[in-house]
Formats: C-alpha cells, sequence, structure tokens
C-alpha cells in the first residue's frame, strides 16, 4: 500500500477576480522509502498541491473542493484539524524554500527543534534537548551543542536549510514533503542538502515528495515523477519514462529547453513559444495548447483525459498516440 | 588580437565594516580583490561563481555604479575608473546593465514607453517623434507588442518584464551590456526565450556581454569565455568548452560536479564541497580556498596562488596546476 495516495485533487482559491481552480484533478501516490518529484514551472499548482495534502492553505480563501488524501488509512482532508496538527511535524514533515521564513528570528535553534518534540512524543525536557543535539549532528551540523543556543541569523543559508531539515526530521516521520528546498542555495551547497536528505531516507526509510522546477534535481533524486502545467498533470511514470520516453509535448519541450553543460556553446536552444494561460483565463480543452507545436483544432474542444501509456507512465494528451 | 573593449587591471572593491560604539571602520569587506579580466569586442565573458564571491560587486564596478578602491576600469582604451558626471556620460552610454528582478528595476509608475524613452532624454537625443519610434522599434527587437508602450511593468509576465529591461540596456547602441543573473528568477521555459534573445542581439548588434550567473550550465551555453570568482578572486579562466572539460582549479571541479545533471541514467560521482563560503571580511590565509579544497597541501595555507596561464589562454591560480 502506497504511504500516500492523492486521488483527483481540486484545490479552489477565491480572489479578487473570482475563483480560480490552482489544482485540478490530480492524482500521484508515493510509496515508503521512494522519492516522487514533482516538477513545473511557476504556477502549475506543485506547492499549491503540497500545502494542500498539509491542509496548510491560506485561509479562508483556499478551500479543497473535492478528492482525496489518503495517508496511513486516513483521509487527510476530512480529519479534524486537531487530529491534523497531531500528523504535521510528527507524520509527515515539509521543508520550504526559504529557510529564514520557515524559522521563528527570536527564538534559538534548540528551542525550535525541542518544541516540536515536546509537542508531539511524550519525553522529558532533558531527553529532548539530547536528542535535539544528536539530530543536529545527524543532519551535520558543527559543534551542535553549540548551536542550540544561537539564532538562525547566526547561521549561513545552508545550516539553516540543515536546520529547517532536522525540525522536519526530529519526529522520524513517514513522509516528508520538500517545497524547492535547495533553490535559494548555491549549487555546492544544494549538492550538500540533497546529499542529505537521500542519506537520512536511507536511514529512515521514509517516503520523500520533492517539489521543483529544476529537472536537474529531479533527474538525480527520484523514483517517480509527475509533470505539472497549470493546474494539471501533464504526464507522470518512472523517472526513466519521463527522461527517456517523454510523451507530453510539454515534457520534451522542457528537456529540450535546458541548456546543459553537453551542449555546443552559442547554440541556438529549442523553445516553447509563449507562456502559461493565467489561471483566470484558462483556454477550453487542453491547456497547453496555445504553446504547443502539435495542437490541432480537437485539442481546444474537449480536456484530454489522463491515459495509460504502460505501467505507470501516463500522459494528459489527445494525440500521444500519433505523435 | 584585436584590442580589447575592456580592460580590468587589479581592480579592487574594498567596503568599510563599521564595528563597535565608534563604529570605526577597523576592517574591510575585501568584496573584489585584485581583479583583472578583458572583454574583446562582440564576445561574452561569463563570470560564474556562489553567493558573495563579489561577482555582482565587480559587474557594478565595471559599469561604474561603484567607484572601485583600487585598481583601473579602462574601456576602449579610456580610464573611467574615477571619472564623474558628466564626465562619464559619454561611456555610460555604452556600458549598460541588465539585472536579475526587472521588477525592482523598472520604475512601477513609469509606462512601458516613458522607462524606454529615459535614456533619449537623459542623453538629450531626438525629438520626441524620433523617441516614440525608437520605443516602437526597441519593443519589436525584444519580441514585444507596440501597445506594450502604454502599459505598466506590472502588467506584464517575469519573461516579458525581463524583455523590457533588456530593450532599455539597448536603447542606446552600447558595446557593453553587463548581465547580472538576467535569467535566474526566470521560469525553464522563458529562461531558454531570453538565452535565444541575448544570442540574437549579440550577433545584431555586435554586443559584448559580462554574464554574471551561479549557473554554469547556463553561462556555458552563452559564453565565448567563462572566468571563475571565489571570495572576490578570478581562481581559473578560459574559453567556455575548455573549462568543462578540462578544469584546472579544484573549486571550478566541485562546481561542476556539483551540477545536477538531467539525465537519471548518469550515476554521478559527486565529489561534495565541505562546508560554506568564508566570509571576506576575514578570508583565511594563503589560498581563500584551501579550507574546502579537497587536494589543498601545506603551501596552501601560506601562500596565496596567482592566476597564472596553464596552456594559452587557459589560466588558473593553484599551486597544484602549476606542475600538472
Amino acid at each position: 500500500m502506497p504511504q500516500l495516495e492523492v486521488d483527483s485533487l481540486v484545490t479552489e482559491f477565491d480572489t479578487d477576480e473570482g475563483r480560480v481552480r490552482a489544482v485540478d484533478g490530480v492524482s500521484f501516490s508515493v510509496e515508503a522509502g521512494e522519492t516522487l518529484g514533482i516538477v513545473g514551472e511557476s504556477g502549475c499548482g506543485k506547492s499549491v498541491t503540497a500545502h494542500s495534502i498539509m491542509r496548510l492553505l491560506p485561509q479562508p480563501m483556499g478551500k479543497i473542493v473535492s478528492g482525496a488524501v489518503r495517508f496511513a488509512g486516513r483521509d487527510l482532508t476530512t480529519l479534524p484539524i486537531a487530529e491534523m496538527e497531531k500528523v504535521r511535524g510528527n507524520d509527515i514533515g515539509m521543508v520550504f524554500q526559504e529557510p529564514m521564513t520557515a524559522l521563528n528570528p527570536v527564538q534559538t535553534i534548540g528551542k525550535q527543534l525541542t518544541e516540536v518534540m515536546l509537542l508531539h512524543r511524550d519525553i522529558s525536557a532533558d531527553q529532548a534537548i539530547r536528542d535535539a543535539v544528536e539530530i543536529l549532528a545527524r543532519v551535520g551540523i558543527p559543534s551542535p551543542d553549540v548551536r542550540m543556543g544561537e539564532y538562525p541569523h547566526q547561521l549561513s543559508g545552508g545550516m539553516r536549510q540543515r536546520v529547517v531539515i532536522a525540525i522536519a526530521l526530529a519526529c522520524e516521520p513517514a513522509l516528508l514533503i520538500a517545497d524547492e528546498p535547495t533553490t535559494a542555495l548555491d549549487v555546492t551547497i544544494q549538492a550538500q542538502i540533497l546529499e542529505l536528505i537521500r542519506e537520512l531516507q536511507a536511514d529512515m526509510g521514509m517516503a520523500v515528495i520533492l517539489i521543483t522546477h529544476d529537472l536537474g534535481v529531479i533527474a538525480e533524486t527520484s523514483n517517480n515523477v509527475v509533470v505539472m502545467y497549470a493546474g494539471r498533470v501533464a504526464e507522470q511514470g518512472s523517472v526513466y519514462d519521463i527522461f527517456d520516453r517523454p510523451a507530453h509535448p510539454y515534457t520534451q519541450g522542457l528537456l529540450a529547453s535546458i541548456p546543459r553543460l553537453e551542449t555546443e556553446p552559442k547554440s541556438r536552444l529549442s523553445i516553447i513559444e509563449g507562456m502559461v494561460p493565467s489561471l483566470q483565463d484558462l483556454p477550453s480543452g487542453c491547456r497547453f495548447q496555445n504553446r504547443c507545436t502539435h495542437a490541432i483544432a480537437a485539442c481546444g474542444e474537449q480536456a484530454p483525459a489522463i491515459e495509460t501509456i504502460a505501467d505507470q507512465h501516463r500522459v494528459s494528451c489527445g494525440r500521444w498516440r500519433e505523435l | 588580437m584585436s584590442t580589447p573593449l575592456l580592460e580590468v587591471n587589479k581592480l579592487q572593491m574594498h567596503f568599510p565594516v563599521k564595528e563597535g560604539i565608534l563604529l570605526r571602520a577597523s576592517k574591510s569587506n575585501r568584496a573584489v580583490d585584485d581583479v583583472s579580466l578583458t572583454i574583446r569586442p562582440g564576445e561574452t565573458l561569463g563570470l560564474v561563481g556562489e553567493s558573495g564571491c563579489g561577482k555582482s560587486t565587480l559587474g557594478r564596478c565595471i559599469s561604474r555604479l561603484y567607484t572601485p578602491t583600487g585598481g583601473k576600469v579602462l574601456f576602449e582604451g579610456t580610464d573611467i575608473t574615477h571619472l564623474r558626471g558628466k564626465a562619464l556620460m559619454p561611456h555610460r552610454r555604452h556600458i549598460q546593465m541588465i539585472f536579475q528582478d526587472p521588477m525592482e528595476s523598472l520604475n512601477a509608475r513609469h509606462t512601458v514607453g516613458e522607462i524606454l524613452e529615459e535614456p533619449f532624454i537623459i542623453h538629450k537625443l531626438g525629438d520626441k517623434a524620433f523617441r516614440s519610434q525608437r520605443v516602437r522599434g526597441l519593443l519589436d527587437t525584444v519580441g514585444l507588442p507596440a501597445r506594450s508602450a502604454t502599459r505598466y511593468p506590472f502588467e506584464f509576465s517575469g519573461g516579458q518584464r525581463q524583455r523590457i529591461g533588456i530593450a532599455r540596456a539597448i536603447a542606446l547602441n552600447p558595446r557593453l551590456i553587463v548581465c547580472d543573473e538576467p535569467v535566474s528568477a526566470l521560469d525553464v521555459s522563458i529562461q531558454s526565450q531570453v538565452l535565444n534573445l541575448l544570442n540574437d542581439l549579440q550577433q545584431e548588434f555586435k554586443l559584448a556581454y559580462l554574464f554574471i550567473a551561479h549557473d554554469l550550465a547556463v553561462v556555458k551555453h552563452i559564453s565565448d569565455r567563462v572566468a571563475i570568482m571565489y571570495l572576490g578572486k578570478i581562481v581559473e579562466t578560459a574559453d567556455a568548452e575548455t573549462i568543462y572539460r578540462q578544469p584546472r582549479h579544484p573549486y571550478t571541479r566541485s562546481l561542476i560536479s556539483a551540477i545536477p545533471v538531467p539525465d537519471p541514467h548518469r550515476k554521478v560521482q559527486r565529489q561534495v564541497l565541505e562546508g560554506d563560503v568564508p566570509s571576506p571580511i576575514d578570508p583565511p590565509s594563503g589560498c581563500a580556498f584551501h579550507p574546502r579544497c579537497p587536494e589543498a597541501i601545506a603551501r596552501c595555507k601560506v601562500e596565496a596562488p596567482e592566476l597564472i596561464a596553464v596552456d594559452g589562454d587557459h589560466q588558473s591560480a593553484c599551486h597544484l596546476s602549476e606542475c600538472p
């Protein structure tokens, strides 16, 4: 049984311009010990999906309209808030992009780390401090006992992200959701953090959902991949399905447009023309049609259903068979 | 070899660090420390490094947003290091900048037409009719519709705003554009559009770029030559292909190995660098990279390596690359 199963999730927001559907019928699952990568550009709904799973949508604007999020036999979308609070931080840990905003600037690292342990686990304050020092050491923070008494601003960006990971993992969650965990970091620090998440995952056997816009990060970390576009799943499958046999024109376009170290310097990059449609003003039918080089009249009439190509490789394109 | 368009000689930019009750400047932040480089007409020099390495400060010294505290900036043979006001104006025209976040670098209260017209007004070029004709021409060049002129920056997406920033930079037909992380904030599919546009403009207008970025794959794609910067100094420079195929400096090697490769079959043997970039206020002794360097020897702790030629145009600042 999968660790987490998201089934036909629909999330909407009330905005000044009316109701906007940010996530529209997204389904995927992730097994224990596995990493699922969710990739897509700004506004594709990848972060809203993560916030919906955690029930952290901004209130009162954000609302899960339909669908289910099954975790350990329960549907998180209908859980009472008090129950949900026990899940967050305890069963599901979360790491955000900007560690400075995820940490409280006026509390010591030690206070923030022991707080989550004392909240979810039945341990003494002394034990919590001992465990906190241990987990700081485990995420690779030098002299952890000294760091316990320091404030977030005294640490570098990479060290702060390690602290955020330590807090997320303090209660050994079954699932870690990492939303652009390395986007704000330098490449050499990114390599350290990705390596750390990988090691901890191997140790603790947790499932990881990694949200990023970086296809390189996806290729290196993920077992399975969901490619999102304008609130919907464009394509999903194993990392090999997505990189070796991309079936959706959007996935193909994305893969072709990234500059790689092997490409000839100053050569022309292939591009995806135009830009993502606004969620307030979506075309009928396929949402990628205005940028798609293969679009035909039929693409504007009916939204393509998600169809199975092989095993878990699925695509939402009306023309995948012909292309 | 043609004469360089830009020549930077032992450039230093030290910011005073004020400390204590009296706020005395007892130390300095050596953001740029003895940097020398050249850019030839029509060429792109990529400048790569991690946050805080001084790459943006170097760019701002070259475009003279900062006045360097030491060394020289020669533009077309003229020393512009300490020029001010009217004397600097004619050179300003030829050195323009593109910034990372166009929302912050475009005046939100001005229409796009006003933004693009401003360089002509400042430099007293042409009349109203000429200016509005040039604005339409510029919008067309960067691929925006003419009606954009009456709209405000917030009405555009990130990629379109970057096109406006580019249109402003090319307005006065400059010879050099300092591009400071111009595509870092853009989505992948938009990033490639902007990179292609920059390449096209370079060919059309014979522009030279100083292309500052942290993403080595992007830099390698757009540059003729690449310089790698670490803690205020250039540690290696070579043509784009060589720096990737035969990096000589251990820092360049670890930067390349840290880039995530979009290919799931490639299981990289990653050389993960330990630790963080040290502070430029109190840099390590000897080679600034030695505390993180996997190959450091005793000499690295005491003696700072010079940037020396290892093979033709290829220069590296490492004691180990002296004897390959």
